[in-house]
């Protein structure tokens, strides 16, 4: 079982499009909607993580990309500027899936990028800009 | 064993005096016990790196040609106000001014990515800031206009100035209502979902010298990376705040209004801040050096996390309407938990004060101070005590009614 953790742009031409139908019908693939927001008539964006096997995995990717949506791996688009931070803790509490989390007893703060879901609740509450979102 | 400020700078010139920062002597005394260890140690150094919002620098940024007189004219830096109400090349930067109508703040919740404190904290960091100025021009100070680049280096003074700095203790934000709100502790979001805390606790300067029994006007401290001096008290300096058994204030207390020589500081220790839906601030680096003349200011810095407490105040309500009271007292030590417990409820906590960065002054004023390179020096004005009877006070609001006399004429 392969997985992926994606962002899908949707530009306005392709809102509509019944994307995450597809690859769960077409390409067997469980997808966990993480994020979402689309307006009509506007650009997109979905974050998802899609699951299956890996042949179907590799056959939705390449669907996705035919597609003309813009698809990014989710693991770049928050970046820690680890020189700016002050490692506070402020954005620890607010972060939804621990992908935040500080040491308790000499307090320091690391950011697993792994965990991460972009919902960019941390880029608010960090007074420093040390966390950003790279689109 | 009494000891002396004077005895202690001797073995420090000698390189002989002992140190130890506020969190080694807690294990010091769990070892030793405080007779000894009062004996035994010199100094024990504190050290808190957040926000402070009073604070500002003040500027003197020589003479162009032909003059201009900035006082009473007006001046951005980067786009940022700053105060013309002095002498004609003289300036003062406060740390929450913002770009008039920037339009990173016009919209809901705003921003607030640039401010007064970002200024300082480019100019520390050694790099080009853009001062725009124009005058009414008088005849000894013809010019109006300036449009000019210019950098710390260039200038005759720039002076770290902050009238409050330091706060001993502060509250522990939540918010009780049903929406987000922005506040200067932080997101707080609606049903006491989490909380906020904004103290170096037991590393605090002075958590760790609770009735300012060391430090007072003259007092040298680590400010923003250099040296810097405690002018005394700051505002809103609360002596009589009410206190715990061990002495420590139980919320907000003690303040100090502390200077240094900007052009000697680091912006690693003098960081901007933007708090988003509230403004901008600076985040200010203070160590304060605690000489240990007796057994009973060792005691007190022997204060750990878990006998600090602070107060749960709703930031929703209770605060902006200056009601009293909290919501209940919790420790450092169960703040830093991560998790607290309010009225049954168990809430996740932050902290905004850099706990990591408290230990890393603390550890730098030691090296300071055992290398030989930092002496102490003896307050000669002390800071005024429970005994002053001095107490924060509200606005006692007298609202004006004529016109006249809002104005200045009498009625």
């Amino acid at each position: 079982m392969a997985s992926k953790r994606l962002i899908l742009n949707f530009p306005a031409h392709l809102v509509d499009q019944p994307v995450t139908y597809q690859l769960i019908k077409k390409f067997d693939l469980r997808v966990n909607i993480l994020r979402a927001r689309i307006t009509p008539r506007e650009e997109g964006r979905l974050v998802v993580e899609v699951s299956g096997r890996k042949s179907n995995l590799e056959a939705g990717l390449r669907y996705l990309a035919e597609s003309g949506l813009a698809v990014q791996p989710l693991a770049q688009e928050v970046n820690w500027r680890q020189e700016r931070c002050i490692e506070c803790s402020a954005c620890v509490s607010i972060c939804p899936t621990g992908a935040l989390s500080v040491e308790r007893s000499a307090m320091h703060v690391s950011f697993l990028s792994d965990k991460c879901i972009a919902c960019e609740l941390c880029v608010n509450a960090c007074p420093y800009k040390a966390m950003e979102i790279v689109f | 064993m009494a000891k002396t400020i004077r005895e202690i700078n001797e073995k420090i010139q000698q390189g002989k005096a002992i140190v130890f920062d506020a969190e080694e002597i807690i294990e010091l005394v769990k070892q030793k016990g405080h007779k000894t260890a009062a004996a035994e140690v010199d100094v024990v150094t504190t050290g808190t790196f957040a926000p402070m919002c009073s604070s500002g620098a003040y500027f003197n940024i020589g003479h162009s040609n032909p003059r201009i007189k900035l006082g009473g004219g007006r001046v951005t830096i980067n786009e940022v106000p700053a105060y013309t109400g002095f002498a004609a090349v003289d300036l003062f930067l406060g740390a929450t001014a913002l770009p008039e109508d920037d339009p990173r703040n016009r919209i809901y919740p705003g921003r607030f990515a640039y401010g007064g404190a970002h200024v300082i904290e480019d100019l520390a960091a050694g790099k080009d800031v853009r001062l725009a100025a124009q005058a009414y021009g008088t005849d000894c100070y013809p010019r109006r206009r300036l449009d000019t680049w210019i950098r710390l280096e260039d200038m005759n003074e720039a002076v770290l100035f902050n009238m409050r700095n330091a706060y001993q203790n502060y509250n522990v934000a939540v918010n009780l209502s049903n929406r987000v709100i922005h506040t200067y502790m932080g997101v707080l979001q609606p049903r006491m979902k989490n909380a906020t805390y904004c103290s170096a606790g037991q590393l605090s300067p002075l958590l760790n010298d609770p009735y300012y029994r060391t430090i007072g006007m003259g007092s040298a401290i680590f400010l923003g990376g250099g040296t810097g001096y405690v002018v005394g008290s700051g505002t809103q300096h609360n002596p009589t705040a009410l206190r715990g058994e061990n002495g420590v204030p139980r919320m907000g207390a003690g303040t100090l209004c502390v200077m240094g020589d900007l052009k000697k500081m680091s912006s690693r220790w003098l960081r901007g801040a933007s708090f988003t839906g509230y403004g901008t601030t600076l985040a200010v680096g203070i160590g304060v050096p605690i000489p240990i003349l007796n057994e009973e200011i060792l005691r007190f810095t022997a204060v750990a996390d878990a006998d600090l407490v602070a107060q749960v105040v709703d930031y929703s309500d209770s605060y902006p309407n200056c009601i009293p009271g909290s919501l209940g007292e919790v420790s450092y030590a169960e703040l830093k938990s991560g998790s607290i417990t309010v009225n049954g409820k168990k809430v996740k906590t932050a902290g905004l004060s850099s706990y990591v960065r408290a230990k890393e002054i603390a550890t730098t004023l030691k090296e300071w101070i055992q290398s030989g390179s930092f002496l102490l020096t003896e307050p000669c004005v002390p800071l005024p005590s429970v005994d002053s009877g001095m107490q924060f006070r509200p606005l006692r609001e007298r609202p004006v009614e004529h016109q006249a006399a809002a104005i200045g004429l009498q009625v």
